[in-house]
């Protein structure tokens, strides 16, 4: 795990980044994870909601909301 | 046979997919829109089966609940399951399942497809929203895909009904060809590390010895997913070591680097990235869709709330609005038709029961049909164009702090019009949990029916103080804080039942945001028909007949001839009367002042006194029936509440509707039943009423309080309490939401008259 590794909820919007992994072996990880959310999977920030959460992302050619009780769960790295 | 089953006659297939898949369209596509809706044993599943129409085989259709994946955590992976691998009682298992796809996102929804795969069941795979395909810039070679995966692919736009002959071709040949296993090497599971393969084998064997024989896909799943469905079901089975077996297992699958339940996720994603390689092609456009552009007004800091904001207003103002005629309409056909009655039938027990019981049950049911369209008209809309999930993506943080979602928001708003349509429109909210708690907490917001209450009360007890010249009322603000008290009451209220009743899970809230398209007429005519036939059907017969039972209550046992000779009377006066104007018509206006007929003020007089014999009469009556017995008896209960008997029969009476309350307060007052909440006449009767022991007036501000706290938080509301058993399938939340709001209620009213009753 190198040190720019950041949390998904950091991204801001319009920008991508590479799941590193995802923390955790609970049913929210797990969730996470069918939903496509693996690691070396690129991932874009969309937008977030009027009250600042949650975030919309975009994955797999899909649009996902997530939580930032979520989001902060997926580590990911910027794209070089 | 139980309505909900299979019949044994027929084939069984089985529907399946990722939700918002477009599959309730597709099964009313395939099967028309008579499908039969039951529940599943146990757990409160709504479990829909569908005869597809036009083939010569009989063939039933299960419509099994949306989900992303068989890993069975929730109750409606669970079913999934248990359907598909034929574990459902009187249920024969399905021998085809049918996997629709989203055409437009064919990678995630291939997912559950690689898990159903497993199964070994022959399966057909429906590309449905083909139409989307094109309009995304995708192409989808079908025919590729279906050669590689080895099973039929059918391309369909069930919104459109484009494709579904091919489907129901496809199931037909399916069901007559051999089937032919898939083969067990093209599994994704082949692709799961060697060492997972050797723990299965391990613990099969060892469960073998045990005396059970688990398919390979449970072995699977109880390794895999921790705490999940299969190891509750394993463990209650009387095989605890099995918890034991299974941590070892994993431990050891940890140290061998197959990290659970990451490696199948894994895995499946690869071999679907392999399955689509070339079949599945994106153009990557570096400029956003016109989708995208939408979004980024519509959920934008500021225009986004706006927007949210007005449409909410639309909707509501449209509920109230056009709801209003033909709730008129309906009230009017209902006056119209115990017109009628009144008019062929002499006074009796027969004549009551019609236009009391029969006419007043059927208008009681029919009430509610304007209002639940319209919401359900604009439900459809929003969610069929897309917009339904924006919505509760920007409701999302307010709604978290009281422990739901932002897909809460609008089924709670709606209550604030009736509950009837709220509760309904809680079958939007996915998460069971949160749909049960928003269920429950919905005839909590202050429904149109209490205004009337709230109106009568405090006209005539609150005092008509201003403020601010005249700006502020204190009549104004007592209303304000009924009609918001019961939203306030709801919010501690949803943190409890979180707490206690729906522990567990934390709630996830992965939402899929679709991209924007037209609303198809098909899709939404059908959800408006669908829910108000349900209404009708499943809740209306149940508020029929509470409506009959109150009636009962109140019409026996008391002697009637009395009271009907009167009414006779006064029927035969009032038409004496209306004769007499229409022989001589009254002075057309401006002329010579009108020359009173003295018979006609004779008669007139005659009327009222017949009037005050009749309501008279009708008042004993009240106080003599079942329901009068009944209000005596829990005099003593509601005595700390400030109320004599009176108003504890007016709110044991009120259970239909809450607005009965006061047509049942005008006839006890003996002013007849035709009172509304303006009458100055209930008004005054209710000022001078007086305990008879010491002669203190019944009514003061602290009763008039607390009878409108109790109204605030009561569930008295038999439609509500009908709806709320229809869509959870069972009496036990009907009678928990019974019983919760009325003990809140009841300490609510107790409070209220304990700290006001020395203020006047």
């Amino acid at each position: 795990m190198s040190l720019s590794n950041i949390s998904l909820d950091d991204l801001q919007k319009g920008e991508s980044a590479i799941i590193v992994e995802i923390l955790g072996d609970d049913v929210v990880a797990s969730r996470l994870m069918e939903m496509g959310l693996i690691e070396d999977e690129p991932i874009a920030m969309v937008g977030r909601a009027p009250m600042g959460d949650p975030t919309e992302y975009a994955v797999r050619g899909y649009r996902i909301s997530l939580r930032k009780s979520e989001s902060v769960r997926v580590l990911v790295r910027r794209e070089p | 046979m139980p309505p909900n089953t299979t019949s044994k006659d027929a084939r069984v297939v089985a529907l399946i997919g990722n939700p918002n898949t477009g599959k309730s369209s597709l099964f009313n596509a395939l099967c028309g829109m008579n499908a039969r809706v039951g529940n599943y044993p146990g757990v409160t599943v709504e479990q829909k089966v569908g005869r597809l129409s036009g083939t010569t085989e009989t063939i039933d259709v299960i419509d099994l609940p949306g989900t992303y994946s068989l890993a069975a955590r929730s109750a409606d992976e669970a079913v999934a399951v248990n359907v598909l691998s034929g574990e459902i009682p009187q249920q024969a298992k399905p021998e085809v399942a049918i996997v629709i796809l989203d055409a437009a996102n064919v990678e995630r929804n291939l997912y559950l497809f690689s898990q159903i795969y497993e199964l070994g069941l022959p399966v057909i795979v429906v590309m449905n929203m083909w139409d989307r395909v094109t309009s995304e810039g995708l192409t989808v070679n079908a025919e590729l895909l279906a050669q590689r995966l080895g099973v039929p692919v059918v391309c369909t736009s069930a919104n459109k009904r484009k494709g579904i002959d091919e489907l129901k071709k496809t199931i037909e040949t399916t069901l007559c060809s051999p089937s032919v296993s898939p083969r067990s090497d093209q599994f994704a599971r082949a692709m799961f590390p060697s060492v997972f393969h050797d723990e299965v084998k391990q613990l099969t064997e060892w469960l073998e010895s045990q005396g059970r024989k688990p398919s390979t896909y449970q072995v699977d799943r109880l390794l895999i997913d921790s705490d999940g469905h299969f190891q509750k079901l394993i463990c209650q089975s009387g095989l605890p070591d099995i918890a034991t077996k299974i941590d070892e297992a994993r431990l050891r699958l940890q140290t061998a680097g197959c990290k659970v339940p990451m490696f199948e996720t894994k895995a499946r994603y690869a071999w679907v990235r392999k399955l689509i390689d070339g079949a599945v092609v994106r153009q990557e456009s570096r400029s956003a869709s016109p989708s995208d552009r939408i979004d980024r007004w519509l959920t934008h800091r500021w225009v986004g709330m706006l927007f949210f904001v007005f449409v909410m207003f639309i909707v509501f103002q449209s509920i109230t609005l056009f709801a209003k005629f033909p709730m008129d309409g309906i009230q009017w056909l209902q006056a119209q038709a115990s017109g009628g009655v009144e008019a062929a039938l002499d006074p009796g027990a027969l004549r009551s029961l019609i236009v009391d019981g029969v006419i007043g049950g059927v208008g009681g049911v029919i009430v509610f049909l304007p209002q639940i369209a319209i919401l359900f008209l604009f439900i459809a809309i929003l969610e069929d164009c897309g917009y339904m999930a924006r919505a509760a993506f920007v409701m999302d943080k307010l709604m978290t702090t009281v422990g739901l979602s932002g897909k809460s928001f609008l089924p709670l708003m709606s209550s604030f019009a009736c509950a009837v349509p709220g509760i309904m429109a809680t079958r939007t909210i996915e998460s069971r949990k949160d749909r049960m708690v928003t269920l429950l907490i919905a005839p909590l917001m202050s429904c149109s029916a209490r205004l009337p209450v709230y109106v009568l009360m405090v006209s005539a007890f609150v005092p008509d103080t201003k403020y601010v010249g005249g700006w502020i009322t204190l009549q104004g603000m007592v209303l304000m804080f009924m009609q918001s008290l019961g939203a306030m009451v709801a919010i501690p209220v949803a943190w409890l039942l979180k707490k206690f009743f729906f522990p567990g899970e934390p709630a996830t809230f992965l939402m899929e945001l679709h991209s924007y398209k037209w609303p198809s007429p098909v899709v939404i005519y059908q959800r408006v028909w669908e829910r108000l036939v349900s209404f009708v059907v499943r809740a209306g017969t149940l508020i029929f007949c509470t409506s009959i039972l109150v009636w009962a209550a109140v019409y026996f046992p008391g002697d009637h001839l009395s009271l009907d000779s009167s009414v006779s009377t006064l029927e035969q006066l009032q038409s004496e009367v209306s004769e007499m104007i229409a022989k001589n018509p009254p002075a057309p206006r401006g002329s010579e002042a009108p020359i009173e007929d003295p018979n006609i003020a004779i008669l007139q007089s005659k009327i009222d006194e017949a009037q005050e014999l009749v309501n008279e009469q009708r008042s004993k009556l009240i106080e003599g029936s079942f329901l009068g017995m009944v209000g005596h008896r829990i005099e003593p209960f509601v005595k700390p509440l400030g109320w004599d008997w009176k108003i504890g029969v007016a709110v044991v009476a009120s259970f239909p509707a809450r607005e009965v309350i006061i047509a049942t307060l005008g006839t006890i007052y003996s002013l007849g039943s035709d009172q509304d909440e303006n009458s100055q006449g209930l008004q005054h009767q209710m000022q001078i009423a007086e305990w008879p022991n010491d002669g203190k007036p019944v009514f003061s501000l602290a009763t008039a309080l607390s009878i409108m706290v109790f109204f605030a938080l009561c569930a008295q509301c038999s439609a509500t309490l009908m709806t709320i058993r229809r869509e959870t399938n069972s009496w036990r939340w009907p009678i928990f939401s019974f019983v919760y709001m009325t003990t809140l209620a009841y300490i609510g009213a107790w409070l209220t008259y304990q700290c006001f009753r020395f203020w006047s």
